[in-house]
């Protein structure tokens, strides 16, 4: 009996992931080769030109360019901030009691609404929302500046609003680990404050960096909500092109462009753990 | 405390880093506190400022009947979904962290899949699980197919956290009690659970948020009912009052008092465990 007892407690977890994520993973590979029509949403066949109308449309090649634009500024920007937020967090607060009390500070914003949090920049940066305002104001500007809201500019903010605390959390855990003698170590031997950070702190938070850098671009990669909200129709990446032809009922086209999405998704982290992998070695 | 030898750096990097940090918390709680004071905004304003009075104005709209969307049918579906995912979270969380203590077979293959789960793109989630319930015929509802999607999402994290806790845990406390005799279900029940029932609050933090929140797996998901955040996502676009405003108010401040009651919970835990705990070495010996 004690022996099956870890398969049984293990059940519950096993089920739910085989009946709501790979057994839905492994249909939407199947109806990626799947027929449509209007009035039959899933043709069940094997045909390839899902994918080829995939490969074949400008539009993929447009949506892929500005989501890998997006990955690129918004890993760079919530690396920079994220490492330092977290490196002050550790390094630089004192006590336990602040750490832990600046931390949820930090950590709270992320358990409220995502689309609140996204419907919130709309009183800042709108055509007469407060920045606007205080450009023109401050006669920087003459026009209130319409690139502020509903562009590219927007989602790569929300991105960097929403995502930017997945980068702190793990980078904060592997700087919690550093033996603290090792930067003492580091200073006492006459290196410079940035030389201890390039040199002794970056490699060993490289394990933090890499989950929340696979984090990020995961997220990004993936995203629609905030496109849909902070792009206002204007700005077109991957996720908001599958959800735009889901919400046209085109199941398989979806699929077909889900799989190149994940694809992907899964060449980007294998790459990442790569250099990862490859800089430990060196 | 030593604080030149642990904080590394000249003043100038101190007061930069706090500079940053201080920017970093305005940047993230500032916008949300613009719309919590903008849904206090007179009956005549609109969606920015200046203020045109302050009232209760918008969130007595709140109550009446909406030309655009169900509120409050889908702030209710919302909770009880996220008191659904909540429970069974912490259940399915709980049974698999006692699980993953020992090596079973396939345990490793399980892991993965639920790492994966928390990395892949919602949107293929959502896609997987809407077609599979068309395929089957069966209808799309929000307590059927969207439940099982939030788990998806919250139970990666619920693991993860259960994870944390077991590396922590001492076995010693569980061979003792079955040295004394308990039975396998009895040393869980009355050793285990109370000593990581505080780390267990944080999972249902998660698994309440987390669904509470969710919207991209939802998507395809929850058949013709809407949870709240996509009736907030659908609103947002045609809504043009600061009623939304009210809403935002009206569930973020739903948001931080779940946060407050568990951390409030789990601190008094914590310290009951810590009164309570201590009495084994005060014993008459």
């Amino acid at each position: 009996m004690k022996k099956f007892t870890p398969y049984l407690q293990a059940l519950p977890l096993s089920l739910v992931f085989l009946a709501f994520f790979l057994a839905p993973l492994c249909l939407v590979v199947v109806i990626s080769f799947f027929d449509y029509q209007a009035y039959d949403i899933l043709i069940p066949d094997f045909v390839f030109f899902n994918y080829e109308d995939v490969f074949s449309s400008q539009v993929t090649y447009a949506t892929y360019w500005i989501t890998l634009k997006f990955c690129v500024i918004v890993w760079a920007i919530t690396f920079v901030i994220g490492f330092f937020i977290a490196y002050f967090l550790v390094f630089h607060v004192e006590t336990m009691r602040w750490q832990i009390a600046l931390f949820l500070l930090c950590t709270i914003p992320f358990w409220t609404s995502i689309v609140i949090r996204m419907i919130s920049w709309i009183p800042l940066l709108g055509r007469n929302g407060l920045v606007n305002e205080a450009l023109k104001g401050l006669g920087i500007v003459s026009e209130s500046q319409e690139w502020l809201l509903y562009s590219e500019f927007a989602v790569v903010l929300g991105y960097v609003h929403l995502y930017t605390l997945f980068m702190v959390v793990p980078i904060f855990n592997s700087l919690l680990r550093i033996d603290k003698s090792l930067v003492e170590a580091a200073t006492d031997a006459g290196a410079s404050t940035w030389q201890t950070l390039l040199t002794v702190i970056l490699p060993l938070c490289k394990p933090g960096i890499a989950i929340g850098s696979i984090f990020v671009i995961a997220m990004v990669m993936g995203d629609f909500v905030t496109v849909n909200v902070l792009g206002g129709g204007q700005v077109a990446s991957v996720g908001k092109a599958i959800s735009t032809e889901l919400s046209y009922l085109q199941f398989p086209p979806a699929a077909a462009n889900s799989m190149v999405l994940l694809g992907a998704v899964i060449l980007m982290i294998f790459a990442l753990m790569r250099i990862v992998d490859i800089r430990k070695e060196l | 405390m030593a604080s030149a030898s642990s904080a590394p750096g000249s003043r100038g990097w101190r007061y930069g880093l706090r500079i940053l940090f201080g920017t970093f918390v305005v940047f993230l709680w500032g916008p949300l506190f613009l719309v919590i004071l903008l849904s206090f905004q007179g009956p005549t304003g609109g969606l920015t400022f200046p203020m045109n009075g302050v009232s209760f104005h918008w969130f007595l709209q709140l109550l009446e009947p909406q030309p655009i969307g169900d509120i409050w049918g889908s702030f209710e579906r919302s909770i009880i979904l996220g008191l659904m995912v909540m429970v069974l979270t912490v259940v399915i969380s709980f049974l698999a962290g006692l699980a993953f203590r020992a090596r079973f077979k396939g345990s490793t293959l399980v892991f993965y899949l639920v790492i994966a789960s928390m990395i892949m793109p919602s949107v293929v989630v959502s896609l997987g699980i809407g077609a599979g319930f068309e395929l089957l015929g069966i209808p799309r509802i929000w307590f059927t197919s969207a439940l099982g999607a939030h788990l998806t999402w919250t139970l990666p994290f619920g693991l993860l956290i259960m994870f944390a806790v077991f590396n922590r845990f001492n076995p010693a406390y569980e061979e003792a009690a079955r040295d004394l005799g308990a039975t396998g279900f009895q040393a869980i029940r009355h050793v285990v659970l109370p000593i990581v029932a505080p780390s267990l609050i944080g999972v249902a933090l998660f698994g309440f948020t987390l669904s509470y929140d969710e919207i991209a797996r939802t998507s395809q998901s929850v058949g013709p009912l809407n949870t709240l955040p996509l009736e907030l996502q659908a609103m947002q676009t045609n809504v043009t009052t600061p009623v939304i405003y009210a809403l935002g108010s009206v569930t973020t401040f739903l948001s931080l008092a779940v946060i407050g009651v568990a951390l409030t919970a789990s601190a008094i835990m914590h310290g009951r465990q810590k009164r309570k705990g201590s009495d084994a070495g005060s014993g008459l010996v």
